[in-house]
């Protein structure tokens, strides 16, 4: 599967911009813009309607005001000192509107133009459109308004212009809507440029893979420091495809052992059947030499079945097959099966084994696995330096029991130790020796089958091997 | 002993029907399952030798199915699984004994011919107290072995493979049939462990006569038996 080309096509350009819309980023970014945007509505909402209502509240003090100072010049003076009053009033800058007229509702003083005439009967407080003058009575203006009626029935009509309030309103809203939109704005492109940063990082990562699905094995996706979560998924996939490389190139390495060493007894046996073949051979010769070819091919199947047997255990089926025995009693089996060996090699095997010690697991693989360590310290103890003896011991740990095969053998170097579990790995002074490098990887297998640890110790000389087997 | 094969590998078949007469045995064949139950059921065989696989009715339902009908001719398993657990479920079903391919012919010819004879000599009967093989005698009840009358000292393991070797006198025991019946483990003894044991035995038993009774079968196994070699 190849990428697809990414044309400047209108059908490529829709197809990036939904890609965009469709990534989470955005999706989020959109779903917080959103948000932001209700909420900034709310406040500023709260903003205009709160500073309204202050303004309102202004204007009507002003207007109560007025009117309790106007009444009392009226109180005092009468409707002469009243206009008075007004007329001076109605000079000043800022001045408040003014409206005086008869009982009969005929303009006395003011300077209002123009008010709706069913307004003059009413007493209270109005919000009314009104003309500034007789000239443009059509020009309407805002205004709250408050109607007095005085004693002696004239009415007083005091009031303020809104058009503060309302140019204050206008820029409130004009604000609220132009930041609202700017907000937008920034947050679409703000979630655009995350979401195009994040898909470009994630379109690398699949650029990545697939490069490394095709066969590039040694590909790792890119960390850009910056210790998010996109990051971390780099990281731990790199981890996961380090992993796998180590498997793969364990693998490569077993499965270039399995050729190594099965090459070399595959060319043996041909070799003894074709020297049957060639020139005129006695009865005896061929029989000789057939017999090789059957010794040799035993050897194979050997191989093969140590293999099964080690693929098997480490696909844990044998679970199955666990019970109760007595893990010294299959110490002492096995250590008396290989005393007759080790004592035809020259070497002394000694038994040690606490009684009673009962592990669930399979007998019949924890005795092989004794089975392989006894024979490999015999083979390898025959060789060595040091004291001529081997030891087998099975004792009692905290939580299960430990079974150990110490020789005196020329050991295994402590940089070697985690390698020879490996299947088909021989150490070099091995080679020349019969096997086939599987018998401590069945051991490891075996141990880690019954969930146990195997140790290697130097034993001065000498390898000691430890299974340390849980009891359940 | 007249013997049956049943296996679905042809070329299998093939060879172990001439091998099994080469070495003086009446064999037939069956390729599937149901044909080697009806041929098993008609009766007549001393041993038969199953796969486990097999078209129509696999190896273990046929084994159960024949047991169930009190057919107790014995079984011998033959399969290309592993050992760890397989053998047992074989022996569960009703088999007598279990052999993993790839196999040697020697190691099948020894354990056939073990398992045929157990049938022919002792249908029902309990086993013998005391052996004997031309000057040698064991007693299995007092654990006590002569030979041409002077008694001979043995280890219980030895004493054990002694008895093993002589129940089957005359026939080829294998090394792996000595330490599944000796020493109870069945895995594959790697390397000459089993014959240490027994040329320390033979060093007993052996030492000082002109005949050897323990015999070599080489490619195969061990021998008892009183006559001498047959030269080939």
């Amino acid at each position: 599967m190849s990428p697809a080309p990414l044309r400047p096509s209108r059908e490529g350009v829709l197809a990036r911009v939904g890609k965009l819309f469709r990534t989470t980023a955005f999706k989020l970014s959109l779903a917080y813009l959103v948000i932001f945007a209700l909420c900034a509505v709310v406040a500023l909402g709260y903003v205009a309607w709160n500073a309204r209502r202050v303004l309102d509240d202004q204007i009507v003090q002003t207007i109560e005001a007025e009117i309790n100072g106007l009444q009392e010049q009226y109180t005092a003076g009468g409707l002469r000192t009243l206009i008075a009053v007004i007329e001076r009033r109605s000079k000043e800058p800022g001045a408040s509107l003014y409206l005086v007229t008869t009982p009969a509702g005929e303009r006395v003083v003011g300077n209002v133009g123009s008010v709706p005439t069913s307004l003059l009967s009413k007493t209270g407080q109005f919000e009314i459109s009104y003309g500034r003058d007789v000239d443009t009575r059509n020009i309407q203006h805002r205004a709250i308004v408050r109607l007095y009626t005085l004693a002696g029935g004239f009415h007083l009509l005091v009031g303020r212009d809104t058009e503060e309030r309302d140019q204050l309103r206008a820029a409130i809203g004009n604000t609220f809507g132009s930041s609202l939109a700017l907000v937008l704005l920034l947050g679409v492109i703000g979630g655009w440029f995350v979401a195009s940063r994040v898909l470009k990082r994630v379109d690398d990562m699949t650029e990545t893979t697939r490069s490394i699905m095709a066969g590039n094995l040694d590909g790792r996706l890119r960390v850009a420091g910056t210790g998010d979560e996109l990051d971390r998924l780099a990281q731990n996939l790199n981890l996961m495809l380090e992993r796998i490389g180590e498997l793969m190139r364990g693998m490569k390495e077993v499965s270039d052992n399995i050729a190594h060493d099965l090459k070399t007894p595959l060319t043996r046996l041909r070799n003894h059947a074709d020297e049957a073949l060639r020139g005129e051979r006695s009865p005896e010769e061929l029989r000789g030499a057939i017999g090789a070819v059957i010794e040799e091919s035993d050897g194979l199947i050997r191989v093969f079945e140590a293999l099964l047997t080690i693929a098997r255990l480490e696909a844990g089926s044998a679970r199955e097959s666990f019970s109760e025995f007595d893990a010294g009693q299959a110490l002492r089996e096995v250590g008396e099966l290989y005393e007759a060996l080790a004592e035809e090699n020259g070497l002394t095997l000694s038994v040690e084994a606490e009684d009673g010690l009962m592990l669930v697991g399979n007998r019949e693989l924890v005795g092989q696995a004794l089975a392989n360590l006894a024979d490999n310290a015999i083979k390898y103890g025959a060789g060595g330096i040091g004291e001529r003896s081997i030891a087998m011991r099975a004792e009692r740990e905290v939580d299960g029991v430990a079974l150990s095969v110490a020789d005196h053998g020329p050991g295994i170097p402590e940089g070697e130790q985690a390698r020879v579990l490996d299947r088909f790995v021989r150490l070099d002074d091995a080679r020349s020796r019969p096997g086939f490098g599987l018998g401590l990887s069945l051991v490891n297998a075996v141990v880690r089958l019954h969930g146990g640890a195997l140790t290697l110790r130097n034993n001065a000389p000498g390898l000691a091997v430890k299974l340390s087997l849980p009891r359940a | 002993m007249r013997l049956l094969i049943i296996e679905d590998d042809r070329a299998a078949v093939a060879y172990l029907v001439k091998a099994f007469r080469e070495a003086g045995h009446v064999a037939d064949q069956a390729t599937d399952g149901l044909d080697g139950y009806a041929m098993a059921r008609e009766g007549g065989y001393d041993l038969l030798v199953v796969d486990r696989m097999l078209p129509k009715l696999d190896g273990l339902s046929l084994i159960r199915s024949l047991r169930e009908q009190k057919v107790e001719t014995p079984v011998l398993i033959l399969s290309a699984l592993g050992q760890v657990d397989d053998r047992v479920k074989g022996l569960r079903a009703g088999g007598d004994d279990y052999l993993p391919k790839p196999y040697a012919f020697s190691e099948l010819l020894a354990r056939a011919e073990v398992l045929a004879r157990r049938r022919a000599s002792a249908p029902g009967t309990s086993e013998a107290t005391a052996y004997r093989v031309g000057d040698l005698e064991l007693d299995r009840l007092s654990h006590r072995v002569v030979r041409a009358g002077r008694e001979i000292v043995l280890q219980p393991r030895e004493f054990r493979l002694l008895e093993y070797l002589m129940r089957h006198a005359g026939q080829v025991v294998t090394r792996t049939m000595l330490l599944e019946h000796v020493w109870d483990y069945h895995f594959d003894p790697q390397t000459n462990v089993i014959d240490v044991h027994v040329s320390r035995l033979r060093g007993k038993i052996d030492r000082g006569f002109e005949h050897a009774l323990i015999q070599t079968v080489r490619g195969a196994g061990y021998v008892v038996r009183a006559e001498e070699p047959r030269t080939t």
